[in-house]
């Protein structure tokens, strides 16, 4: 069930009447049914993963919980008699025990996410192997389906098992409780990865009806649907021609097709994130912020703080900080330290680790070197720019441009292009491709595409440009006025009429200027595949 | 102050419902101009019913006989409920649905449709189902009909399917927003251009010449229908010369009206007897008739019913006389109008 | 505490991290950052600071931060 589907709507619709009209304490009941019962609808195979990784994970996390009840207990009991060295290993051993389960929980599950997902990845490498030391049979590849929204559940339940681990959350008694977190449906295909200490909150409260906020989640869920249906959904015709027939669209194709991408990137998953966080709203549940007007960063750094954001920390808290502040890792930056000196010896944690997490943030979003290479694009562009910091001070002394509008804007415009370069991993066949299509850009010298109508031709109309226009600028004048707070909530102080006038007037530009239904090959989420 | 959140309520559901309401009046087509095929079923409505003989099937009923001529001559009531590439079961629900509001003697079914069995095209799909009345047979055509793309929503709100066409509006479509004007003839399409039939496509040979399970399930159906009402089922092929009809179809379709003991013509055998010719008769090389086509096979067909049925002669009748005086006039003058666009006489 | 916050002061000369009470909610300490305190406090207090304890609650002060440390050395 995509989510700009009528069937879609329709489920949603069912389950709000539901879950308003049930007694309250039903209704994360109902949730969690309504999770099922979409996922099922996607594919009756994919339940059976889920479940693995529900149970496993819940399991996990009460052993580790009856570990240590079992040693507070122990340590009450024997508090008389105890030295403070026995304390200690009696300590040491149940933490190294909930650590088998913890880690044998993570091997089980990231193990499942690997198998669906990389073994195609590795086999064809290994053959693209054998082909050049030129022997044996290629492997065959495994014919697997890939359980919608893997990544992102399989990431929820770790990042949860992880937390228990480190005692930042208790673990969950029921398991059905559980489960709703995994499987509540808004997040399920394409996130934000939520954290059970947050979720829980509101997950499972009853929720009366609130008429304040089930409108400011409809009209996230519109607001949604506008960036999904009217820009991403229309300028999705032009990004397939120019990237599928990349030979016959180079140099300023390339450029223009970019640009689109990214555009069409941006709308389509924070507009996928809105609807999400909007139908959690409705239902009186919050969500985590997962976008925060990325493409105002002013570096890359920073827009990987306000893009894909819980990714993002999850990354960072459950891979980055355990990987640079491990015994071996210090130990590293101690012995560097003193055999490079201190300029190195200081960034070798920093950079192996922040290597390793752009490898696997790579790899998470797909199983191919281009997003590997493009993981590892983005971690390049970082470390420059770390690297350069000084040099900017300087500059920024010499000249005091810092806050004035022309520099904002020169910032912006860099973290764009910057950011739109990288993503043509995502976009061409294969990373040698990349790079041709990149070089393209500056040789081929073909720019008067850019004014000669060569772009009506690439599967975009006149009026979709129009309505792309037009949607552009709406999306950018939302963004400029969201720098001062929540633009709902300034519609919201509005009149009446003034209200309706501007909400109805959005819906009915969805409705009119949507690209949806017969004719328009309504595209997945972008986001689904990861 | 209540009274007035009442008041503010019901005024936006009213703004909201109005002007959706007329804003899918407004995006879907009216098929005034252009491809008025679309445009056919939905005129019957308007219709007063109580015709003896009822036409359902695809263009070669709409494009092959003249309601007008089966009145001038023999007197008898008829009304073509046909559309571009109606299917079967299109057909059958057509058949419900018409007979929700008057039960004729004769039904007259063209059977060209047998040849499919599944979903074809969404176009055709909306000028056959969009006309239709809500029912329950309108429904029921809906879930038939639609292909694998298609959405029951958007049937029952247009505006969904057409939301697009706001970079398309014409002045025709704010001019016939609310009333569009007939463009048919008791549901016959004239056309008064020639071109000859000349290079008719070889037939290619089938894989499989039976006709589908489905096809015959509504053919079925249709026939039980009739039985139930007390109306006379008969089946024809047009003579139309493309699409091809091969003898094996032919041959099951002799055999399925032999089996229920229903009339069966093949107009194809007798194109001499009723003097058709493919000089001059068709507008479009062999598909369809024109109108002097349709007239002489109307003439032919209309001695048959008056011979072989319990149709009458209503011409007596005064009222449905002076109604088939305004007809008839409406169609000389579309007659007059057509030969001066093409140019002829 | 001197200790600590002429590390902190190494990274960000500009700020005040006797006063500062939201360094990690306010964006003042990013992930790199934290990490380079991390290992000079592992090198200068001998104590290691595993992932655990890398929560907004422990570094968004100098305060709670070397209170951290404290508590880490005594478990020692």
């Amino acid at each position: 069930m995509l989510f700009t589907s009528y069937e879609f709507l329709e489920f949603l619709l069912i389950l709000f009447l539901l879950y308003y009209l049930l007694p309250g304490r039903w209704q994360w009941k109902l949730l969690l049914a309504a999770g099922f019962v979409f996922y099922f609808y996607a594919g009756p195979v994919y339940c059976v993963y889920i479940l693995v990784t529900i149970l496993t994970t819940w399991f996990a996390g009460r052993r580790i919980e009856a570990e240590r009840d079992k040693r507070d207990i122990w340590l009450k009991e024997h508090k008389e008699g105890l030295s403070k060295e026995e304390k200690k290993s009696i300590k040491a051993k149940i933490k190294h025990r909930t650590w088998i389960w913890t880690l044998c929980c993570l091997l089980f599950n990231l193990g499942i996410l690997a198998v669906v997902k990389y073994t195609n990845f590795v086999i064809a490498n290994l053959n693209g192997l054998l082909k050049a030391v030129g022997s044996g049979r290629p492997f065959d590849f495994l014919n697997i389906i890939v359980p919608l929204g893997i990544s992102f559940y399989t990431f929820q339940s770790m990042g949860y098992i992880i937390d228990v681990y480190r005692g930042t959350v208790e673990a969950e008694k029921n398991p059905f409780r559980f489960a709703l977190f995994v499987s509540f449906f808004p997040q399920l295909i394409q996130g934000p990865i939520s954290r059970f200490g947050d979720l829980k909150k509101t997950l499972f409260e009853e929720h009366p009806f609130d008429k304040q906020t089930v409108a400011l989640g409809l009209q996230r869920i519109l607001w949604g649907f506008f960036k999904k249906l009217v820009i991403a959904d229309r300028i999705v015709a032009g990004v397939n021609t120019l990237i599928h027939d990349a030979d016959a669209y180079r140099g300023a194709y390339v450029f223009v097709g970019m640009l689109f991408y990214a555009l069409e990137l941006y709308a389509d998953f924070t507009g996928g994130i809105d609807i999400t966080i909007g139908i959690a709203q409705t239902l009186g549940i919050k969500v985590t912020e997962n976008f925060n007007r990325p493409y105002f960063s002013k570096n890359i750094k920073e827009y990987w703080n306000r893009w894909h954001i819980t990714m993002g920390s999850w990354f960072t808290d459950y891979i980055f900080y355990p990987i640079s502040v491990c015994k071996p890792m210090l130990k590293l930056s101690k012995f560097s330290r003193n055999h490079l000196g201190e300029v190195v010896g200081k960034r070798v944690p920093v950079y192996l680790s922040s290597f390793v997490v752009w490898f696997a943030t790579g790899i998470w979003h797909g199983a191919s070197w281009n997003f590997i290479v493009w993981g590892l694009g983005n971690w390049l562009v970082i470390m420059v720019s770390q690297e350069l910091e000084p040099l900017y001070q300087k500059f920024h002394d010499t000249f005091p441009v810092r806050g004035k509008f022309a520099f904002r804007l020169f910032q912006v415009v860099r973290t764009v292009l910057l950011m739109s370069c990288l993503r043509m991993f995502d976009c061409y066949r294969d990373v040698p491709l990349t790079f041709r299509m990149f070089g393209s850009m500056f040789s081929e010298g073909n720019w008067n595409i850019l004014w000669n109508g060569a772009l009506l031709k690439i599967g975009l109309s006149a009026v979709d440009y129009f309505v792309l226009l037009i949607g552009l600028m709406l999306l950018i004048t939302v963004s400029l006025i969201q720098r001062k707070g929540s633009v709902r909530e300034k519609i919201g102080r509005l009149p009446y009429w003034g209200r309706f006038a501007l909400w109805y007037g959005l819906f009915l530009t969805v409705l009119l200027t949507g690209a949806y239904g017969v004719g328009y090959d309504s595209s997945q989420f972008i986001y689904n595949q990861f | 102050m209540k009274g007035k959140k009442i008041c503010r309520t019901i005024a936006t559901v009213v703004i909201i419902a109005g002007s959706l309401a007329l804003l899918q009046r407004l995006l879907t087509p009216k098929y005034t101009d252009g491809i008025i095929e679309g445009a056919l079923i939905a005129e019957y409505y308007g219709e007063e019913k109580d015709h003896d003989v009822i036409f359902i099937g695809d263009c070669e009923v709409y494009e092959n006989f003249s309601p007008a001529v089966l009145w001038e001559e023999y007197g008898i009531n008829s009304y073509i409920r046909g559309s571009a590439q109606q299917l079967i079961w299109q057909s059958y629900y057509l058949l419900e649905d018409t007979l929700r509001y008057e039960t004729p003697k004769v039904v007259v079914f063209n059977v060209l449709s047998m040849q499919y069995d599944e979903p074809q095209k969404e176009a055709y799909n909306r000028m056959t189902l969009e006309g239709m009345k809500w029912s329950l047979s309108k429904v029921k055509s809906i879930y038939a009909s639609m292909t694998s793309k298609e959405k029951f929503e958007d049937y029952l709100f247009p505006i969904l399917r057409y939301h697009s066409r706001w970079s398309e509006l014409n002045e025709a479509d704010l001019k016939n927003m609310f009333e569009t004007p007939k463009v048919s003839h008791n549901g016959y399409y004239m056309r008064v251009d020639a071109k000859a039939a000349e290079n008719i496509p070889e037939p290619r040979p089938l894989g499989d010449y039976q006709f589908g399970k489905n096809a015959y399930l509504y053919l079925d159906k249709m026939v039980k229908l009739c039985e139930e009402k007390g109306i006379q089922l008969i089946l024809i092929k047009a003579p139309s010369l493309y699409p091809h009809w091969y003898d094996q179809w032919e041959v099951q379709m002799e055999e399925y009206a032999e089996a229920h003991g229903l009339l069966y013509y093949n107009f194809l055998e007798c194109i001499d007897e009723i003097g058709l010719d493919f000089q001059t008769d068709t507008y479009d090389a062999g598909l369809h008739l024109n109108l002097s086509g349709a007239e002489k096979l109307s003439t032919y067909f209309g001695r048959l019913l008056a011979e072989e049925t319990a149709v009458t002669d209503r011409r007596s009748e005064a009222e449905l006389e002076r109604r088939w005086q305004q007809k008839l006039a409406a169609y000389e003058e579309e007659k007059r109008q057509q030969y001066i666009q093409y140019g002829i006489k | 505490m001197e200790e600590l916050l002429s590390i902190l002061k190494d990274l960000h000369p500009d700020v005040d991290f006797e006063k500062e009470e939201h360094l990690v909610d306010d964006k003042i300490l990013d992930s790199f950052d934290i990490i380079s305190v991390i290992s000079e406090i592992a090198e200068q207090f001998d104590v290691v600071i595993s992932a655990e304890y890398i929560l907004p609650e422990y570094f968004n002060s100098a305060k709670a931060l070397y209170a951290l440390i404290e508590r880490l050395e005594d478990e020692d």
